[in-house]
């Protein structure tokens, strides 16, 4: 089920990105306000999202993963660039075009505790969105429809009837899941979805999505922190540097042969939980923090904390190539 | 004061701490026992709530009402930190040769003075310094953190700094008294991985190059793997197994452990399947009354649901599982 390839040439992407970039305007700076100051959030990334996919989308804080996440759903403007849903172009979709396109698409929240009403029923939560789109006539279906999703996602049948501070992390991440599946879509962007979740409860959510999953062959772009996670569940990886994607791959040939100098930043940053392990690890370090998104470097974003750097990197900025089949990388160098 | 090396550096015995909330009597310590030697570095590790805090707020004395320590004692260098009696000793031994590194540094730096003016008022402070002495040696903390252009540095304000740099200045801060014994709660929890491994870099090199001794909490098992000598796991409010650390990821004893080092997804292994531990763990307010995690445990026996075990096992390994007590007397 895992680690298949699905981006079987022919196959038509579900979701294609191309070229996005996304600039936030943050206020003025300077004596005068004269300065206008621009977060590049997100610049020039790539990628395609098959069916029955899942990417992996992988940085650290501030990467740009949840903008990106949130650009193809519509839910902050694009500055530059294309979005295009099941071969439609959606990149400038209008409010009734987004509500429209919430059918097929959905976003499941980290934090499993701010992101249900308290003051909501879970069977009202779960039913809004069927009610919303008028999937459902009328209560009675929906409840009807409510007990279908919750015992979907495992959740106990009189789940509905309670409210969220009743449930524990890992079941209001199913709330989530259950309210996401609702309308039933075919793409979920999941943003850190177990990040907040203990370790126990981690995998039995990871384990819910892969199974739905193979069930209803959805797509997710499952956004992340934790590699060790993203790794098991992903079929492809990208990962984010500062606003860019600087690598971009089957999932083994991230872990097993990853060619970005930050790609092997990080890899090699997560520590094994196993002490003789660990300790063979061979480490290197990057030293330094990503550079601020208000004023970037030109050049390569990631010059700065890169062993390698030359002039050309900061001269230029290094562009996705092929490298290995299945495995693309934005360096000069490497 | 110099202590047998019989003597541990720090000792906790069966320590019981509650919180009396309105919902009920929080047991976020149900007899906590651990200690800590001279120079090593003691991961405690759990899942959110199972009482790693608390655990350790108690040896700082934060334990503020509504929570209250109500059995047990806490013994650095062999002397309790909890007699009334010894209030002198106390006072200098928190803060001074106990130091603290929480989560979020901006909840124990204050963002109104610069680094420089809270790193000088402590050395002022506690070690009596003169303004040139503090200052001289701030610098040379800093230095010590790996942060360049320290007089640039002293003169920035909290928000100044991203997250990283100030908890190396946390680190700095926690360093300044020279204490024997660093606690860090969640030190890189916060921060990103890229820089979690520089400053658990730096922690273990200090932690070398001093000979301090380190507690070290977090819930992330690779963090205890590079970094501890000895590891405690917690699981609602006791440590249910502490050992050797290579011993215990190597053989686990407790069903609680075992769970969580199959549950940890490894970068380096591929699984078809995540493995998952079945239901959630108790309310501290009414805790099972025997193995708090008899609900979940896929080895229980009849004794668990009645009693908890304690069992030694040997170089220093203590779990409590019946199930490692029935193989220990056999
Ligand atoms: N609405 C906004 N207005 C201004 N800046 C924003 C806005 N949303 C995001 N940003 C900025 O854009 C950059 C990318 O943010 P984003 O939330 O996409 O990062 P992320 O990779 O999801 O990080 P995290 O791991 O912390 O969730 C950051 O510098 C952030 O501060
Ligand atoms: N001030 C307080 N008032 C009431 N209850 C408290 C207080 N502090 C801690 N508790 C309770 O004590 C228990 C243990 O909390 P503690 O903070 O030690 O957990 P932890 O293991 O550190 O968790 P985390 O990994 O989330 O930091 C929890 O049930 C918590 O709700
Ligand atoms: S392009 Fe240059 S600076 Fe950027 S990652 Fe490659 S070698 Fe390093
Ligand atoms: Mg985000
Ligand atoms: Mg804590």
């Amino acid at each position: 089920m895992t680690g298949q390839a699905h981006n079987r040439p022919g196959d038509s992407p579900l979701v294609a990105v191309k070229d996005l970039s996304v600039l936030f305007d943050a206020g003025r700076a300077g004596f005068w306000g004269g300065k206008r100051l621009i977060v590049h959030a997100v610049e020039k990334v790539s990628f395609d999202i098959h069916p029955g996919e899942t990417l992996g989308l992988v940085g650290e804080s501030g990467s740009g993963k949840s903008t990106t996440g949130r650009a193809i759903l519509g839910r902050v403007p694009v500055s530059e660039g294309q979005i295009f849903f099941q071969g439609k172009e959606i990149t400038h979709a209008g409010k009734n075009q987004v509500r429209e396109l919430s059918r097929d698409m959905q976003l499941v929240f980290q934090d499993p505790y701010a992101s249900l009403n308290p003051r909501m029923k879970i069977i009202d939560i779960v039913a809004e969105p069927l009610l919303v789109h008028g999937v459902v006539k009328n209560i009675r279906e929906a409840a009807k429809e409510v007990a279908r999703l919750l015992e979907l996602v495992g959740l106990p049948p009189d789940a509905g009837a309670r409210y969220p501070h009743a449930f524990s992390g890992g079941q209001r991440q199913r709330v989530g899941i259950a309210r996401a599946l609702a309308l039933k879509p075919r793409f979920i962007v999941a943003d850190e979805p177990v990040s907040a979740l203990d370790v126990s409860i981690r995998a039995q959510v990871v384990n819910l999505m892969q199974d739905l999953q193979s069930q209803f062959g959805l797509s997710y772009l499952f956004i992340a922190h934790d590699l060790a996670v993203v790794r098991h569940i992903s079929h492809r990886i990208a990962i984010m540097y500062a606003g860019n994607i600087v690598e971009l791959a089957d999932r083994d040939l991230i872990y097993d042969a990853p060619v970005h100098p930050y790609t092997r930043a990080l890899l090699s940053a997560v520590p094994v939980p196993d002490p003789p392990v660990q300790r063979a690890r061979q480490r290197i370090t990057c030293p330094g923090e990503p550079p601020n998104p208000l004023n970037p470097p030109s050049g390569c974003r990631f010059q700065s904390r890169c062993p390698y750097v030359t002039q050309t990197c900061r001269d230029a900025a290094p562009v996705l190539t092929q490298r290995r089949s299945g495995q693309r990388a934005a360096c000069w160098n490497c | 004061m110099t202590a047998s090396p019989k003597i541990p550096l720090l000792e906790a015995r069966d320590l019981v701490v509650n919180f009396y909330t309105r919902g009920g009597v929080v047991q976020a310590s149900r007899g906590v026992s651990f200690q800590v030697d001279y120079g090593q570095t003691l991961g405690i590790v759990g899942e959110s709530g199972s009482g790693k805090s608390v655990a350790v707020q108690a040896v700082m004395g934060l334990i503020f009402t509504p929570g209250h320590i109500e059995g047990g004692d806490i013994l650095f260098k062999g002397r309790s930190l909890l007699d009334p009696a010894g209030r002198k000793f106390v006072r200098q031994v928190r803060g001074k040769e106990i130091a603290m590194i929480f989560q979020d540094p901006m909840t124990s730096l204050n963002p109104v003075f610069t680094i420089g003016t809270q790193i000088t008022e402590v050395l002022r402070h506690h070690m009596g310094m003169t303004k040139d002495q503090a200052r001289h040696r701030a610098m040379g903390l800093l230095d010590m953190v790996d942060i360049n252009a320290p007089e640039k540095r002293l003169k920035q304000y909290p928000h100044e700094m991203s997250g990283g740099m100030r908890q190396r200045v946390m680190i700095a801060m926690a360093l300044a008294c020279e204490p024997r014994l660093i606690i860090a709660d969640e030190p890189t929890t916060a921060l990103d991985v890229t820089i979690q491994a520089q400053i658990l870099e730096l922690l273990a090199d200090l932690q070398q190059r001093l000979n301090v001794s380190v507690i070290l909490i977090t819930h992330d098992l690779g963090v205890v793997a590079q970094l501890c000598h000895r590891v405690a796991v917690m699981y609602a409010g006791r440590i249910v197994e502490v050992g050797d650390a290579d011993q215990v990821f190597a053989a686990p004893v407790h069903p609680y452990t075992q769970g969580l080092i199959r549950a940890t997804p490894r970068l380096d292994v591929v699984t078809e399947r995540m493995v998952s531990i079945d239901g959630v763990p108790p309310d501290l307010i009414s805790p099972p009354k025997g193995c708090a995690f008899f609900p979940r445990c896929d080895q229980a026996k009849k004794a668990c649901s009645r009693m908890q075990a304690l069992v030694e096992l040997g170089d220093d390994r203590h779990v409590s599982c019946w199930c490692a007590a029935k193989e220990n007397v056999r």
